[in-house]
């Protein structure tokens, strides 16, 4: 279910880290929770994003939710389709559906982060509660 | 509001629960320093035609015979007696639209309609169910163009209205923004080259007011372009917003915002207001206050809902869009019930009787020696009038014998002394327009025969007579 090459937060944000370069999305969980999304907003490239920061949020019928970056970099893109298509994050969230790639500013920032197998147990535990 | 009053037994039961014998015992813990001393300055009680006959003689003392040249923000239209009979009904009677929205059809089909006829009037895509009054919701278009641009300086007309640009002072004090008024050109309207120097990379937006706050119509295309080229917004707002049944709608501004008192609601002291905000459709998400949209229910049935409620304060805490805890809904409905009694043409008449009226007194007043009117720029109904003598003591001499005769816009523009804003409604008579170019020729100290008052009163009506184009 969840990628082996991904990296996960608490806050449902999945990174996939190629080189300098990490790519951030939302977690299949994360879209669950949310209902049908409506609108997606985030960083424009070249802004600075912060680890453990809102970057941007996301709109559901049911509500707005912020999206924390699980890095700190500057914005290298961000994924157009989503203007157009944010439905496409109920369908795709762990492919076509990324948010905005990240030039990483300190790598070190990642060994923070879950690895699929924690994330798997770390929500198993979120819905048992 | 109900009375709820209290009995000798009920405040005896009171004062017994706080384990006090006496009001006054009550009261002691309070500083006596801080306290008042001696009774209210207020009169003895009345019985109840007493009241009604103390109100009716102090209405006639105060408006009835009353010429009012005043403006300035608020304006004086005839409100059909049809506004107040609806308003009044149960159904419409509150100040808020429900929170649990959907079981209130009638109110919210309202709010969706007092949407629509704004941004009709204003040439935007959407607009939100209002807000208290023009200078908060100027201050809203300000905070809503700083979250689309994520700039945080803001450029400000010196022409809007004064008391609009304190508003804005006071929202935006602890969040660092920067503002800077742009100065007017001898035509009453802003400096275009001003303009242009003050525009930077960093500036979200300028506010600019249409009419502005001496009645003058700015050039917003021209505006636009400018303001545009340096990636800020251009917020126009409106303080009369009757101007739109004849003047072309700024549909080149991102955000149109501004006062909807003229459409309805009658002048009080100290209000009611309604403010209204419109703007282009892909600045819809980051818009303040409520959103009513159409849509249908499972029987295909068309149904109103709040929508985009989910930004809202209720749902959103501190991260809400916008910290609007309510509108002026009923306000809001006399502005929908008015503008639909008045119709597209009867909106254009009434503006057209406005402007005719306007003009005539601005030229009757400039044909008094010592007397002009300075700013060259077009103007709808109302204008600047520079006199020889000094503003507030010739308004203290119309006032003796019962004119308004304007406001005195030296209290906010030191450099305008013996200049007074003076607006002219449907509301003045032909008799009023008359007494009041007398009684200010008299007051300037002129003998001045009014020339052509005739012809220029027959000129105002074959305006009025003229069919009005489809």
């Amino acid at each position: 279910m969840y990628p082996q090459e991904f990296l996960y937060t608490k806050q449902h944000e999945w990174i996939r880290v190629d080189e300098e370069i990490g790519t951030i999305g939302i977690t299949d969980y994360a879209q669950k929770e949310l209902g049908d999304i409506v609108y997606v907003e985030v960083a424009k490239p070249g802004e600075h994003v912060a680890a453990n920061e809102s970057f941007g949020t996301v709109e559901s019928v049911k509500a707005v939710s912020e999206i924390y970056s699980p890095v700190s970099g500057e914005v290298a893109a961000v994924n157009a389709k989503l203007q157009k298509n944010p439905e496409i994050l109920n369908t795709d969230p762990h492919g076509g559906a990324w948010l905005i790639q990240v030039r990483l500013a300190d790598r070190s920032e990642i060994e923070k982060l879950m690895t699929a197998d924690e994330y798997e147990a770390y929500i198993q535990k979120e819905e048992s509660t | 509001m109900r009375y709820l009053p209290n009995s000798d037994s009920d405040r005896a039961a009171m004062l017994k629960a706080t384990g006090c014998s006496s009001v006054e015992e009550f009261f002691d813990r309070i500083p006596s320093e801080l306290r008042l001393k001696g009774r209210l300055n207020l009169p003895g009680p009345l019985s109840e035609p007493e009241i009604l006959e103390f109100f009716r003689q102090a209405a006639r003392r105060s408006t009835r015979e009353y010429v009012s040249l005043l403006g300035a923000g608020a304006y004086r239209h005839y409100v059909p007696v049809a506004v107040n009979a609806l308003l009044s009904r149960g159904e419409f009677f509150t100040a808020y639209t429900p929170y649990q929205a959907e079981i209130a059809q009638g109110t919210l089909q309202a709010m969706f309609e007092f949407q629509t006829l704004m941004t009709q009037l204003t040439g935007m895509d959407v607009g939100n169910a209002s807000l208290y009054d023009g200078s908060t919701a100027t201050a809203e278009a300000v905070l809503m163009a700083i979250r689309v641009t994520r700039r945080n300086r803001v450029l400000l007309a010196r022409t809007v209205h004064p008391e609009y640009y304190q508003v804005l002072r006071t929202f935006i004090r602890h969040q660092g923004t920067e503002v800077q008024q742009v100065p007017y050109e001898a035509s009453g309207q802003l400096d275009l080259a001003g303009l242009e120097s003050a525009l930077n990379a960093e500036t979200a937006a300028l506010v600019v007011q249409s009419p502005n706050f001496f009645g003058t119509l700015e050039r917003t295309a021209k505006i636009a372009e400018a303001v545009h080229r340096s990636g800020s917004l251009l917020i126009v707002t409106i303080a009369e917003p009757l101007s739109l049944a004849l003047v072309k709608p700024p549909r080149e501004a991102d955000i149109v915002c501004g006062e909807a008192q003229s459409f309805g609601v009658g002048v009080a002291f100290g209000g009611p207001y309604v403010g209204f905000l419109t703007a282009k459709e892909k600045f819809l998400r980051q818009m303040p206050g409520r959103l009513v949209g159409q849509t249908v229910d499972k029987e295909g049935r068309r149904g109103f809902v709040l929508t985009l409620a989910t930004r809202e304060q209720h749902i959103r805490r501190e991260k809400a869009t916008s910290n609007i805890c309510t509108n002026q809904s009923l306000c809001a409905l006399a502005v929908t019930i008015y503008l639909s009694l008045l119709g597209k043409n009867g909106l254009k008449r009434l503006a057209e009787q406005n402007l005719a009226k306007a003009h005539y007194v601005a030229r009757q007043l400039a044909a008094i020696p010592g007397v002009a009117t300075p700013f060259g720029g077009p103007h709808f109904n109302e204008f600047v009038v520079r006199t020889p003598r000094d503003a507030g003591e010739l308004l203290a001499d119309l006032q003796k014998q019962k004119i308004i005769g304007g406001f005195n816009l030296e209290r906010f523009y030191p450099e305008l002394k013996n200049h007074l804003l003076v607006c002219v409604t449907e509301t003045v008579s032909r008799e009023a327009i008359e007494r009041t170019v007398e009684a200010f020729s008299r007051a300037v100290g002129s003998d001045h025969e009014t020339e052509n008052a005739a012809a220029g009163v027959e000129l105002v009506e074959a305006a009025l007579r003229r069919p009005v184009a489809k």
